[in-house]
């Protein structure tokens, strides 16, 4: 460790990385052969921490709109307790990373209620408009904002077509680790990269299937193999707003 | 034949220490208001995750639109070489400067992070349009500091009109930039509309004219210096041609969003039913602001006169903020639409015409930004001599002199 | 009075002209690192080479045992905040979540408690972190988001009860002097644990 500059730990580092890769593709290859995998989490296929993440994938939410309850607001819940922001008698101002949105057919009478959350878009309008780039995608297609350089000025909540981003109007303390959050910031779901990242799933996706819903699916948009990549081959599914080319990684089933 | 124009500065007049105290008061209160707000969050201001934009951005706006738009005169001077405008395109160039200067502290000061304000300057996104305003407020702050210095140095007559030409083309930029911040949010039912750039144009050299006419006319009449009556019709028809300009941009969005089924909704909300923002619509931006001042400008066999001018202007500023106040936050109140045809419903107020009260904290910190501005603007006139010695008609227009002989 | 005004407003506008200038060149400087870091690139700031451990790490009471160490006091008291940039870029930026410089983990070791037995938030003058940025009059930005304490019971059971600059406070130089008259007039001054 002592006498090694930073950037020549780097370079052995992405030397490693390039090692590891190239076992890896085989490693799912021989996978692939084989059993039906579980689509997500898969231990075989957990970064390791000292991993950068893996710009072949592309992560992505499936809603099932037929299997979520009108009275259920467990995604929220879960989302609330696991990332620590709460509604706090002032809906108009609080955070809400994650909300059960109702729609009916004023002509037909017909309802839907479903969550809605950042949309995690290809082509993010909240990123194209950030003036710092703190607003910004992962290599693995989730849409966080950078609060370290974030400077407040809200113009993402203008751009965003989903209203999925909220401004924390007041100080915090005891915020999560895994999710911190701070005053004059622009925050929203992060698709609990935390979470991700050690190879689990979100936590409302955590929460609607033990709860016996199984509304929620993550996975893999990228990976045909996936759950997620083969229901939507198989089934009729829609991105809200899908007029406006943005790609969303959430898409919605039964809309 | 014309003698050289000389200019002074100014450092007495009638209500002078009024002046400056007003103003000192006004930005001791925004100030005040600021470090409160940064203090406690925007949860004490009137913002909601709906309404992002709220009154100090009303203000903000207004004074950056203004600023390009009060360098019509120097422009008009130097770019289209009308003689009777040069002796005025100092104080036209300085008072630019400093209605920029007061809106980008508003704009800054509001932010949820200002004391980040060097990541703003250092770190940009060069997709984003509001990165390239951030180039283009300081790019306008060199540039028409440089030509205000090539006007007022000995021996630079020659880079005046370079440096004039770059800056009206820098000012058209500038207003572009500043008008597509709205015009290319394509999510938002109220905006998403190219048209947004040429009518901030034409609000911009609306506005600033009125702003400059105000500022100049004030001065003269406290300093004993008199704007040449002829001079204020010139510049007042002039400013009322630019109303004229702003409604006709107004017609035509407004038009085009009525003939889009997409945007029926919130031009429906705008024009008729949302309350506040439908009645600031019509009397503040159509007719205090449109209507009223052309027919003092332009309304026949009335003859020309100064005090209409005036009139006309302050109408103008007041039709202006109404103007700005619907764009802005009427075109966030009004529900963002993600599903076309469906009756929407949540927590996050989803479907709900979203309710705005501005608090006096931003009040108070767009107040102070004008207040910014204008206190540049006569500590300016005090340092330097920006203001024709003799304002009359006679002075500053040769055309004028030999038609009185 | 207007002369001297006047003379004012010449030495406001020379100043504010050099800090136009100076902001020029840091943003001159500093931007490619910022372009570097939005790409998704580790922003590397200063180049520096790490020094051997002077083998007398407080920070980590296991150190005999494991003989691991984040750094070297005196390396840390200078450059602990460009590890944390570089890894805070890193985490955020690539999601890479490697222990080492996460704040988190800083945290969780660089503990003060309370007489409660209760680790103390960074409005405390006495947190690890606000003892020194507050006597060295150096704004602390890390905790507007993060959170000062472990988060997890199991985490703070587990923490040793170092006081914060033990090894500081326990030399005998001004330094230490200083900053023990600074910690103890806070304490009089009734800060609530």
């Amino acid at each position: 460790m002592s006498n090694i500059s930073l950037k020549d730990q780097y370079i052995n580092k992405t030397r490693r990385d390039f090692l590891k890769k190239a076992g890896a593709g085989v490693t799912t290859a021989m996978l692939a052969s084989g059993i039906t995998l579980m689509a997500y989490p898969d231990p075989a296929l957990a970064r390791e921490p000292n991993e950068g993440v893996d710009p072949t994938k592309r992560w992505g939410l499936l809603i099932d709109v037929n299997k979520c309850t009108e009275d259920c607001n467990e995604c929220v819940t879960a989302c609330s307790q696991e990332n620590g922001w709460k509604l706090d008698g002032n809906p108009a101002v609080d955070s809400q990373w994650i909300r059960k949105l109702k729609i009916k057919n004023p002509k037909t009478g017909f309802e839907q209620t479903f969550p809605v959350m950042c949309q995690h878009c290809a082509n993010p309008p909240c990123v194209d408009v950030c003036p710092t780039g703190a607003s910004f995608k992962r290599a693995d297609g989730i849409v966080l904002v950078d609060k370290h350089i974030c400077i407040g000025c809200r113009y993402c909540m203008m751009a965003c077509p989903y209203k999925a981003r909220s401004f924390v109007h007041e100080p915090l303390e005891d915020q999560k680790s895994h999710a911190p959050r701070g005053k004059g910031t622009v925050e929203s779901c992060t698709l609990c990269v935390h979470r991700v990242d050690r190879g689990d799933q979100p936590a409302c996706v955590d929460r609607c299937a033990t709860k016996g819903h199984g509304a929620l699916m993550f996975g893999d948009l990228n990976d045909p193999k996936s759950e997620i990549a083969k229901t939507l081959a198989t089934y009729a599914t829609k991105q809200i707003r899908a007029d406006l080319g943005l790609d969303t990684g959430v898409r919605y089933q039964n809309l | 034949m014309a003698l050289p124009i000389a200019y002074s500065s100014i450092n007495s007049g009638k209500g002078f220490y009024a002046t400056l105290a007003l103003l000192a008061g006004f930005i001791a209160a925004g100030a005040a208001a600021f470090l409160y707000v940064e203090h406690h969050g925007h949860v004490v201001t009137g913002m909601t995750n709906q309404i992002v934009w709220g009154l100090p951005h009303v203000f903000a706006i207004f004074l950056i639109v203004a600023a390009s738009g009060a360098l019509n005169v120097a422009s008009i001077g130097s770019v289209f070489n009308k003689k009777a405008y040069k002796p005025l395109s100092r104080i036209s160039g300085v008072l630019a400067l400093a209605l920029l200067a007061g809106g980008l502290a508003v704009l800054l000061l509001d932010l949820g992070r200002p004391d980040r304000m060097i990541v703003a300057i250092t770190t940009y996104n060069f997709k984003s349009i509001f990165a390239w305003n951030i180039i283009l407020y300081s790019g306008f702050m060199a540039i028409v500091g440089a030509y205000v210095y090539m006007q007022m140095a000995k021996g630079m007559e020659k880079y005046k009109r370079p440096l004039g030409i770059l800056a009206f083309i820098w000012r058209l930029a500038l207003t572009t930039g500043t008008g597509s911040i709205f015009g290319w949010l394509v999510a938002r039912q109220g905006y998403d509309a190219a048209i947004m750039a040429p009518l901030f144009i034409a609000m911009s050299l609306s506005f600033g004219m009125a702003a400059f006419i105000l500022v100049v006319k004030y001065t003269g009449k406290a300093t004993g210096n008199l704007l040449g009556s002829k001079m204020t019709w010139r510049m007042g028809r002039l400013m009322g041609i630019m109303a004229a300009a702003v409604l006709y941009f107004t017609t035509v969005r407004n038009l085009g969003n009525l003939y889009a089924a997409e945007h029926a909704g919130v031009e429906e909300f705008i024009l008729f039913s949302g309350n506040i923002f439908t009645k600031l619509f019509w009397f503040g931006q159509i007719l205090i602001g449109g209507v009223l001042p052309l027919v003092l400008l332009f309304a026949p066999n009335k003859g020309e006169s100064s005090s209409r001018v005036t009139l006309a202007s302050v109408l103008i500023i007041i039709g202006g903020f109404a103007q700005l106040y619907v764009i802005i936050v009427g075109g966030q109140a009004y529900p963002l639409v993600m599903f076309p045809g469906m009756e929407v419903s949540s927590s996050f107020q989803d479907g709900v015409v979203a309710s705005y009260m501005p608090s006096i904290y931003e009040a108070a910190l767009g107040l102070g930004g004008v207040a910014i501005s204008l206190l540049i603007v006569v500590f300016a006139m005090m340092a330097f001599k920006l203001l024709p010695r003799d304002m009359s008609d006679a002075a500053l227009d040769p055309h004028h002199a030999v038609k009185a002989k | 009075m207007f002369a001297k005004l006047k003379q004012v407003l010449s030495v406001a506008a020379k100043s504010v002209a050099m800090v136009a200038v100076a902001l020029l060149i840091s943003s001159a400087t500093s931007h490619a690192e910022e372009k570097k870091a939005q790409a998704g690139y580790p922003s590397w700031g200063p180049q520096f080479t790490l020094p051997k451990s002077d083998n007398k790490c407080v920070h980590d009471p296991d150190f005999a045992k494991t003989g691991k160490c984040v750094r070297d006091t005196a390396f840390m008291r200078r450059n602990h905040m460009e590890l944390l940039k570089h890894k805070r870029d890193r985490t955020m930026r690539q999601g890479i979540r490697t222990k080492d410089s996460s704040l988190q983990n800083c945290i969780n070791c660089h503990v003060t408690k309370d007489k409660a037995d209760k680790a103390i938030k960074v409005s405390n003058p006495k947190h690890f972190c606000a003892s020194c940025h507050l006597f060295v009059a150096v704004k602390l930005d890390c905790f507007e988001c993060h959170r000062s304490t472990p988060e997890t019971p199991k985490g703070s059971a587990s923490i040793p009860k170092i006081p914060a600059h033990s090894n500081l406070l326990a030399a005998n130089t001004d330094e230490a002097k200083n900053l023990k008259n600074f910690l103890s007039n806070h304490a009089k001054e009734g800060v609530t644990q």
